[in-house]
């Protein structure tokens, strides 16, 4: 299990934290509208809509035609919130993401669920896995991928109270807890990266379900007399630039990892970072350029090469 | 704004599109021509409740010009309305300036929501007319999307999710001028009969001559009493219409006037 090494315990998925926290903010926002594409008892926005029917609506499986009512929406003042597979909000409705939400700047929060190839059996054709790269690519959008249930309950909660357009991305099964509640609610601040493990001899940088795996890495390492800092870079977008200069500086080395495939994503902001503020060498673990396929989740991590062990031994070749 | 007062109103709005277009050097005179008299009653006939002074007045009916290219015509009559100065319409197209050559409602008083890419401005529409139902307010949305656009699957998806929430305060114009970037829609891609289409998809639809002052305006007045279904109005129009040389010919979608047709043009409108 992906977090085992490093003493994790599982939590819930993060898309229940997502629904958990959506319900909440419900209570405390009028303007909380929720958008649906047919898919609410995957996506967790069900517990909002039994709690606030008037302010749901289910517009059927057509994400194009869901993005463009949230911006209506959203121009009359509401905080629309679109959710749905993470591939298909931004794959489906690309053009509506671009054209009547980031041109115009509308205060729309778009969410993607079953993230990543952590769904496991349903394979290839629900797994998001270029999401974060579209995401990047829409100008004024920010990026948030939160790795537990804890983080995504605050990601939740400060993504609602950015007004702007912004993703946040989730996972289906659960996930490793990184944090504690108490920690996660004083420290998860949109653009700051968080060191969730204190080192000096390498840095991995990681987001999502890859924090429990770099952390697993991290206990590799140590094994093996090598200090590891573990940087949660849970916003792609914007770029903590400051707590990535550090770690470079410090550190002398980046492992960039992340549940995505290798082009457009959180290896490349990093890259693009490091190279503008601090050159060190870099090394990147995730998906590289291809799609993967039905399969346990932990399966999948191995095949794909996703694990602890697969992050150590590229740290050890950066290192050597 | 009586009839003659209307016709009238439309003949300078024609020649703004043409001029403002001529002057840019590019844009879409045609597809504004079109939709002339159906804009002019919306804006000048008493059909829309606005404000020019006032356009993010929470209560004032809705205009969305879903098919972004045709925005000469909507240019034209805010500029008229005293949305903006007249010699905005000067700038149009160049760098610096509020009017671009698609619509950008961040940059444009009047303009509700920035479009260009076809087939989002119903799903858009549908967005403000389901905020009315929320915050109980009576304002009605008026949607205008080109016969080519209607290509879009989008604009079905939205055509019925409109119907199935029973968005009363929804009407979709259809500027049906039969005729695409690349040739007459029958060539093209042939989406005729779009009024038994609407209907299928649950909107109570009439069918209007779009350059017909009293129609137009009996249609629109019709359409915002609203119901538990959203009204759709398929317009007949002809592109260009108004002058004689742009009627009859698909090629000039995309096409401005030079400065020697633009004085025939202007001669044959009463200028």
């Amino acid at each position: 299990m992906v977090g085992e090494l490093a003493g994790l315990i599982l939590g819930a998925p993060t898309r229940d934290a997502f629904g958990e926290a959506l319900r909440e903010a419900g209570g405390q926002r009028a303007d909380l509208v929720v958008l649906d594409a047919d898919v609410n008892n995957s996506t967790k926005t069900d517990g909002f809509r039994k709690a606030y029917p008037e302010r749901f609506f289910n517009l059927g499986i057509a994400e194009s035609n869901l993005v463009s009512v949230a911006s209506g929406l959203a121009a009359c003042g509401k905080t629309p919130v679109i959710a749905s597979f993470a591939t298909f909000i931004l794959c489906n409705a690309f053009d509506q993401l671009r054209m009547s939400v980031a041109y115009p700047e509308m205060n729309v929060k778009v969410v993607g669920t079953h993230s990543g190839i952590s769904i496991g059996e349903d394979g290839a054709s629900q797994m998001g896995i270029e999401d974060v790269a579209l995401a990047c690519a829409l100008p004024g959008f920010q990026v948030v991928v939160p790795c537990d249930e804890h983080s995504t309950r605050a990601a939740t909660r400060a993504v609602l109270a950015h007004h702007g357009p912004s993703y946040l991305r989730v996972g289906r099964g659960k996930q490793p807890l990184v944090y504690t509640a108490e920690r996660a609610e004083a420290e998860f601040v949109i653009g700051k990266a968080v060191e969730v493990r204190a080192g000096n001899d390498v840095t991995l940088v990681a987001n999502g379900f890859m924090v429990a795996a770099a952390l697993d890495a991290a206990k590799l390492l140590a094994d093996a007399g090598v200090d590891a800092r573990v940087l949660d870079l849970h916003t792609v977008k914007p770029m903590d630039h400051e707590a990535l200069t550090r770690a470079a500086r410090e550190t002398g080395g980046l492992v960039v990892c992340e549940e995505h495939l290798h082009h457009g994503a959180l290896g490349a902001a990093v890259a693009q970072s490091v190279a503008q503020h601090s050159p060190c060498r870099m090394a990147f673990v995730n998906l590289g350029d291809r799609f993967a396929e039905s399969g346990k989740a932990e399966a999948l991590f191995e095949k794909y090469g996703l694990t602890g062990q697969q992050i150590f031994e590229a740290a050890r070749r950066l290192l050597s | 704004m009586t009839i003659p007062e209307l016709t009238t109103q439309c003949r300078v709005l024609r020649k703004l599109m043409i001029e403002m277009t001529t002057a840019a050097g590019s844009g879409h005179p045609s597809s504004g021509m079109s939709a002339c008299e159906l804009v002019a009653a919306l804006y000048f006939g008493g059909v829309l409740r606005h404000d020019p002074a006032n356009p993010q007045w929470a209560d004032r009916d809705r205009f969305i010009l879903s098919k972004g290219h045709g925005c000469p015509v909507l240019y034209a009559a805010l500029a008229e309305a005293g949305y903006f100065p007249a010699e905005w319409l000067n700038g149009l197209r160049q760098i610096d300036q509020p009017l671009e050559g698609h619509p950008n409602m961040k940059r444009c008083p009047g303009v509700e929501a920035s479009t260009g890419s076809l087939g989002q401005g119903l799903s858009i529409g549908l967005g403000h007319a389901l905020a009315a139902r929320l915050d109980r307010r009576d304002y009605h949305v008026f949607v205008m999307t080109g016969d080519g656009e209607i290509n879009q699957g989008q604009v079905w998806e939205a055509a019925l999710a409109a119907a199935h929430h029973k968005v009363g305060n929804l009407t979709w114009i259809v500027d049906h001028n039969g005729r695409q970037q690349t040739g007459e829609m029958e060539d093209v891609l042939d989406i005729r009969p779009v009024a038994e289409k609407l209907r299928a998809f649950g909107w109570d639809t009439r069918e209007l001559d779009g350059h017909d002052l009293p129609q137009v305006l009996d249609g629109l007045t019709w359409s915002k009493q609203g119901g538990t279904s959203p009204r759709g109005l398929v317009a007949h129009t002809v592109k260009g219409k108004g002058v004689s040389f742009m009627e009859p010919d698909f090629s000039w979608h995309g096409k401005p006037l030079t400065k020697s047709e633009m004085s025939q043009a202007l001669q044959e409108l009463g200028f």
